[in-house]
């Protein structure tokens, strides 16, 4: 192995990338647009569902009922039905997700006493938004429940009911309860993945297409020289994606940082050398620009997108996914994001996470290079 | 006899197509292997539901009424009781360590607040490092936690004053979901993956086959052959056009067969509703060509392009939910409508009536962007 050898490469590859000056400003522009994207178009938080109303009743206590709703931030009243098809067509168009349905003798029951039903129709399409609307329709209804019997009580001169169960819930780690806090860690690694799988996936395949990789081959450099000579600059471009990415997530987005840099940024080469080894041992495979870029996709950009706990908790999966999803080193970075970024747990606790990425490294960037051979076939 | 002339043109630039891409074994994986297997990642991994969430309990108050509430937790679905514990700092380490999710500790004197009338307290800690979960899973505490309160207050009125309970008003909501009655997170996102696939699929192979000539060098060969501009592009982008439509199907038979999600409305609107899709990948395919020199710079700028579209289309999260100046930039995402003419067909099963808004934007998207496309392509070097 000679030093000089790897410089030569290095500086072929640091030429080869800097004379493409739109790409290499795309590169540095990545890891802002995607915090910028995923940051504030990602959202899980339901809020202000477009809500349709059909009062049947029309009275005191339904309008009451019906303001409840439209005071907290969870629901907006866009439309007021006039007939049941109309609330269905509504639906049906998704102007509104879900729809109230207040029946024609909701205040007469009321003072009669006994139980009264208010219908939700929901929308649940979109199952997830659906059930967290339902919770919040549910609050506003027992709510509005217990305040119509502390009214009869009182009326009555009788022993108010007993006040519901007092839930005190706290929430650790992401206090606010922000799918933000949650989403910008994860978006570091997104960003290696794209550097691993946009980027490095092409190297060799490019250089095998334009035939490029004749003229490497008959020069007197070993195969372990090009690799360490053609990774050097994307991992220092990775690592310069991911600090860009770390300091603006808790700069610009305000996410907390609770762990230790150090921690943070030796894991992230770690995982960058994963990413990388296994996008240039898809390219020296593939052989194919297009062939490599569809299969790195596949390889490290769609299992640090769904498969790492990012936005999708693995427990939820089914068993065997669970068991894939476990064997793939994204889902132990983003373990590691969480802790060093939400959880501040000291480093003993994340030992077996950092030792997984440790032993991947060191397997792709073996497997990486027993599969380049210097030969054409 | 001129027309016949282009159509044995485009004839021959199709078959040249239809060699390059089928000659090559991983190119023809790469037609075929993603789209499934994006599509089977997806419908098994990509679920927001929270069920059997792992919860660990600290009861100091230890009595009847504390030992039903844990079983009512305990119960559901939502949750599955790990261990009872003795000391707080349990709790805490086990939140940290990750192996429970939700921690629940009982004070003593829970039951004695509850018979006096004055609501019993239940203190929650919830890890809510991933915020949705956390949300769901409150909520369902919530929920379980009032249901258990009104049904020990009706016995306990049931127990001193028979009559007087059957008095008392309560207002109850009966939740009547539509589409999707169980709330399957499946269901929502398989009709989305094949929109995801289609955009992706569609739009690189354009771009990379015209890029790729290009820089290998053949686009030369290709342009002192006698063939026009506009037989030029049909012929480079039918092919692909039609491995499109091929996916749409092949993926569409998978989410319906193998994950069992309904397909409620009809094939001819999902059909025409893809074909109209299919041509704005295809002229945003062909956009990136023109403006791409090597098939890096062809990658990197279809990836700006995929991005934003794919999120903001309201493929995994509502657009509803959205920063208002993001909810607008959607109305410019040919996906966006797309997305809508996916579920509603799936789950909805509604039709042109409903959607022809949809149809008609993403027809003006189409056009505009083959438009643009085809009069940037330029039929020489540089």
């Amino acid at each position: 192995m000679s030093l000089r050898r790897i410089l030569a490469v290095f500086r072929k590859e640091v030429i080869q990338i800097s004379r493409d000056v739109r790409s290499l400003l795309i590169i540095f522009a990545i890891p802002l647009f995607l915090l910028f994207i995923y940051g504030y178009a990602v959202n899980l938080d339901v809020k202000h569902i477009p809500l349709c109303v059909y009062d049947r009743d029309g009275s005191q206590q339904s309008q009451d009922l019906l303001k409840a709703f439209q005071s907290t931030e969870y629901f907006n009243i866009v439309y007021l039905a006039r007939d049941y098809p109309d609330v269905v067509t509504h639906v049906d168009n998704g102007t509104c997700i879900a729809a109230a349905v207040i029946p024609p003798r909701f205040s007469e029951d009321l003072r009669n006493g006994g139980t009264t039903t208010v219908q939700a129709l929901l929308d649940a399409s979109d199952s997830n938004s659906a059930s967290i609307g339902l919770g919040y329709a549910q609050s506003i209804v027992a709510a509005y429940s217990s305040r119509v019997q502390l009214d009869w009580a009182a009326q009555r001169g009788a022993a108010p009911p007993v006040p519901p169960l007092d839930v005190r819930a706290r929430t650790w780690f992401n206090e606010d309860l922000e799918s933000m806090a949650n989403i910008v860690p994860g978006v570091v690694a997104l960003v290696m993945a794209v550097v691993g799988a946009f980027l490095t996936s092409l190297t060799i395949a490019r250089e095998w297409e334009r035939g490029t990789l004749e003229q490497l081959i008959s020069t007197p450099v070993a195969p372990l020289e090009i690799q360490i000579g053609k990774l050097i600059p994307y991992f220092v471009i990775g690592m310069a994606d991911t600090a860009v990415c770390a300091v603006a997530s808790v700069r610009w987005f305000g996410v907390p940082f609770r762990g230790s840099w150090v921690v943070m940024f030796g894991c992230s080469a770690l995982f960058l050398t994963v990413v990388l080894s296994l996008g240039y041992f898809i390219s020296v495979t593939t052989k194919s620009q297009l062939g490599a870029s569809q299969v790195a996709m596949l390889a490290t950009f769609l299992p640090t997108f769904l498969l790492s706990g990012f936005i999708f908790p693995i427990d939820q999966m089914p068993v065997v996914v669970q068991v894939i999803a476990r064997l793939l080193p994204a889902c132990y970075f983003v373990e590691i994001l969480r802790s060093v970024f939400l959880k501040g747990t000291p480093v003993t606790m994340i030992l077996t996470q950092i030792t997984a990425l440790a032993i991947y490294a060191s397997v792709l960037v073996a497997l990486a290079t027993r599969a380049f051979h210097k030969r054409l076939e | 006899m001129k027309f016949l002339q282009a159509l044995r043109r485009i004839h021959c630039m199709l078959v040249k197509e239809f060699i390059q891409t089928f000659r090559d074994p991983h190119t023809r994986f790469t037609l075929f292997g993603p789209p499934i297997i994006q599509m089977l990642v997806f419908g098994y991994a990509a679920t927001l539901e929270v069920n059997h969430v792992h919860f660990a309990v600290l009861d100091r108050d230890n009595t009847q009424e504390s030992r039903e509430y844990i079983s009512r937790l305990s119960g559901s679905r939502y949750f599955t009781l790990d261990k009872y514990v003795r000391r707080p700092e349990e709790l805490r380490a086990g939140i940290d360590r990750g192996t429970i999710l939700l921690a629940v500790q009982i004070d003593s004197g829970f039951s004695q607040d509850l018979r006096g009338g004055r609501g019993g307290r239940v203190q929650v800690i919830v890890d809510s490092a991933n915020s949705n979960t956390a949300l769901v899973g409150l909520g369902y505490v919530t929920q379980i936690s009032s249901q258990f309160a009104q049904d020990y207050q009706r016995d306990h009125m049931q127990r001193s004053d028979p009559q007087m309970a059957d008095m008392v008003p309560q207002v109850e909501l009966v939740d009547r979901p539509w589409f999707n009655e169980n709330f399957t997170s499946r269901w929502y996102f398989v009709p989305g993956v094949i929109g995801n696939v289609m955009l992706v699929m569609v739009m690189i192979l354009t771009a990379f086959a015209v890029v790729r000539e290009r820089e290998i060098g053949t686009l030369e060969q290709v342009m002192v052959t006698p063939i026009r501009r506009w037989e030029f592009i049909l012929g480079k982008t039918l092919p692909f056009f039609l491995i499109g439509m091929f996916d749409a199907g092949m993926i569409s038979f998978v989410g319906t067969l193998w994950f069992g999600v309904p397909f409620r409305g009809s094939v001819t609107v999902l059909a025409v509703g893809t074909t109209i899709f299919l041509l704005s990948s295809l002229g945003v395919g062909l956009l990136i060509s023109t403006i791409s020199h090597t098939q890096q710079q062809a990658m990197v700028s279809a990836f700006f392009f995929i991005m934003p579209a794919s999120i903001l289309s309201g493929f995994g999260t509502p657009i509803s939910s959205m920063p208002p100046f993001f909810q607008k930039l959607t109305y410019l995402d040919p996906l966006r409508y797309y997305m809508i003419i996916l579920r509603s067909v799936y789950l909805k099963g509604v039709g042109f009536r409903v959607l022809w808004p949809e149809l008609v934007c993403m027809a003006v998207f189409s056009f505009a962007l083959l438009t643009i496309s085809i009069l940037r392509f330029h039929k020489s070097i540089d």
